[in-house]
């Protein structure tokens, strides 16, 4: 992969809140929802990101900004050289075939009275207009890269498995050619024999295809499996970033070990991977977040940053600072390197 | 680490707190019948933890909350030969004295506390209730009783606890609420179904570890529904594994992650993406998906989707047999193969 070609993606800055109603009368602050708050990353081609946090951290949002459907209050986000952010809703139509969500729950995303065929058509029939004989064609050839029977093709979205759906979903996502896919939970509502198929698929399908995925999961499983490169999200801002191997060998974050520390390992003689405990307490709210460091309620580091650097995690924010090669923490115990 | 436990497939000589044989569960419904749990059989031992897996649809939820008439029927059918709590049959039960057992002899904590638990009531209040209703303490000493309950579960801020309602609380606390609920009739034995599958990972790490610890301050019996092989691992006696309405392994936690032998439970363990493997290959996958619970084939379920499958297991129904002291299996090839290996203690 070539590192100093221009990304395919480019999020800079960027931020999404959202008003919440009612705000005056029942909560003390003005109540903007932080929900993307300072956002930079960027994703080459043919690359996989996977983006990871709990529920609430701001994934999603952050899936929907790069998709356009959702705007930004600040910052910026390039693709392929168009500024995203800058453009109007039908500028953002047009660039749509470029750019695919693959969602969590396929069932719901699919028009439950049209049959899997008429699914997967309904792409190349708006955006290439294509009809008779070649959309036939091009509709079985998409049957099969997505490894669907198309014996399955006049089933309605409720006579299909949940794995069965989720390729129909994909397939309708594949079907214009797309550069980027930006995956939101692709498996966590299959099951685990299910969810392994799906996964195969897709890293099948990006070396087929030449696909860059932005792969949003809470599972660090999956994550780790289809990543090159993975960012930690934490309250509306990512607290790490680094290629795949290190992040899971040399996580730093004090949040990344304790979310690394939390994953319950399929083994009764290891509990976990680090042997020790994961964070205690629950993420604050994304309308009233820490002052500071995000994760300062929940750290158990703050007493040594107090301690050895003098530095107050709940009145000083820190930076996301370069720590080694493609690895950036937002840490005050990292100083920066090189 | 606890002592081994005896499998379900037998009765034990130690003291079996719930005894389940022969257990079944049909649906009526218009496209036909459900066949949801299809002949179950195990056993609870005081104190111990049952583990049951499965993936969605497989009956684990359904086999639990059968025994406890919280499956309505209808539409649901509901028939085994022998359902028995501490010398308590089940199925000699009407309604009301079913509904007595849950709560004063069985605790249930669900995966949504939010749609378990009631939203005009607070905590405090309906912890209280549990307490008063089972036993027999009143007023003040069952609210003081509550908070007492709200501590033990790890709340810090007990009092304020008792005194909020379900949707003031963050989805942790009200998981730690609905297992202070469960509790508090002081149960012999609790079952919990997918109580961290809707909670954050770091969340849910507490509220297994939590789990634990109650287990062993309590001594209760614990029957664990879950699809999550990694939080089974860490929590689970004994686990059984179920697929399309039947247990088809069961066996003590070390030797089900040890040496799985159904390839059902194989290929399952085998599609976990796993954080520690060094070099990442592929994922194993089971080919195809679960059969329909509405045309289950005669022989095996698992038959479409076996690498290991001989004709006949198209047409005959495996039964469970012994491979090793305290292990089952619903296979009869796969039996077969072990026994002439013959690598493991009989």
């Amino acid at each position: 992969m070539n590192e100093r070609a221009a990304p395919l993606l480019e999020v800079s800055d960027l931020k999404v809140h959202f008003s919440s109603r009612g705000s005056s009368v029942w909560s003390s602050n003005n109540g903007a929802i932080r929900a993307v708050d300072g956002v930079s990353l960027t994703l080459r081609r043919g690359e996989t990101l996977g983006l990871v946090g709990e529920s609430g951290c701001g994934k999603s949002t952050l899936g929907r900004a790069v998709l356009g459907l959702v705007d930004a209050t600040a910052g910026t986000v390039r693709f392929d050289g168009h500024e995203i952010t800058a453009m109007t809703r039908r500028e953002v139509q047009r660039l749509r075939p470029r750019i695919q969500l693959v969602f969590q729950d396929a069932g719901a995303a699919l028009n439950p009275r049209w049959r899997a065929r008429d699914l997967v058509a309904e792409p190349f029939e708006i955006h290439s207009h294509l009809e008779g004989g070649e959309l036939h064609q091009r509709v079985d050839a998409m049957f099969e890269t997505v490894g669907l029977d198309p014996a399955l093709g006049g089933r309605l979205p409720r006579e299909l498995s949940g794995g069965q759906k989720q390729r129909v979903g994909i397939a309708r996502a594949l079907a214009l050619e797309p550069d980027l896919l930006v995956c939101d939970e692709p498996t966590s509502a299959l099951d685990l024999s299910i969810q392994a198929q799906i996964i195969n698929l897709l890293q099948d399908l990006q070396e087929q295809l030449g696909l860059s995925y932005l792969f949003i999961a809470h599972d660090l499983g999956v994550v780790r499996q289809i990543s090159d490169r993975v960012a930690v999200m934490y309250l509306g801002k990512i607290v790490e970033v680094a290629s795949r191997d290190r992040l899971f060998e040399q996580g730093r974050h004090p949040y990344t070990q304790a979310l690394l520390s939390a994953v319950p390992l399929a083994d009764p003689e290891h509990a976990n991977i680090h042997g020790s405990k994961g964070a205690g307490g629950e993420v604050p709210s994304p309308s009233s977040p820490p002052l500071g460091c995000n994760f300062c309620t929940r750290c158990e580091s703050k007493r040594e940053v107090a301690h050895r650097l003098n530095i107050d995690c709940d009145v000083t924010e820190p930076e996301l600072v370069t720590v080694g090669h493609s690895h950036e923490v937002s840490c005050h115990l990292f100083q920066p390197v090189g | 680490m606890r002592h081994v436990l005896p499998t379900g497939h037998h009765t034990s000589e130690a003291a079996t707190l719930l005894e389940v044989r022969g257990l079944h569960v049909e649906f009526l419904t218009p496209e036909g019948v459900v066949h949801a749990v299809n002949g179950v059989d195990f056993d609870v031992a005081s104190g111990e933890s049952l583990a049951i897996v499965g993936e969605s649809g497989s009956g684990k939820t359904v086999a639990a909350m059968a025994l406890v008439g919280l499956v309505p029927a209808p539409p649901a059918r509901v028939r085994a030969q022998r359902a028995v709590l501490n010398g308590l049959d089940l199925l000699a039960l009407d309604g009301a004295e079913l509904s007595e057992v849950r709560g004063a002899r069985i605790g249930f904590v669900f995966q949504d506390p939010l749609s378990a638990l009631n939203p005009v009531l607070t905590i405090g209040r309906q912890i209280g209730e549990v307490i008063e209703r089972h036993l027999e303490f009143s007023g003040g000493e069952a609210k003081r009783r509550a908070v007492d309950w709200l501590v033990r579960v790890g709340i810090a801020d007990a009092q304020d606890v008792a005194n909020s309602f379900p949707h003031q609380l963050s989805g942790g606390m009200r998981q730690r609420a609905m297992i202070a609920m469960a509790l508090a009739g002081e149960p012999e034995l609790l079952i919990a179904d997918e109580p961290t599958t809707a909670l954050d990972v770091t969340v849910q790490a507490q509220i297994v570890d939590l789990m634990l610890q109650l287990r062993d301050d309590l001594g209760m019996a614990l029957i664990w529904i879950s699809h999550d092989l990694g939080v089974v691992a860490g929590l689970a006696d004994r686990v059984a594994v179920m697929y399309a309405g039947r247990i088809v392994e069961s066996a003590s936690v070390g030797d089900l992650y040890g040496q799985p032998a159904h390839p059902y439970t194989r290929g399952l363990i085998s599609s976990v993406p796993d954080l520690r493997t060094e070099r990442l290959s592929r994922l194993t996958t089971i080919p195809g998906g679960a059969p329909d619970p509405i045309a289950l084939p005669p022989g095996c379920a698992y038959f479409p989707r076996c690498g290991l499958s001989e004709l006949e297991c198209q047409a005959r129904l495996p039964m469970m047999e012994s491979i090793s002291s305290n292990h089952w299996i619903a296979c009869a090839p796969a039996a077969k193969e072990i026994a002439a290996t013959g690598d493991r203690e009989s």
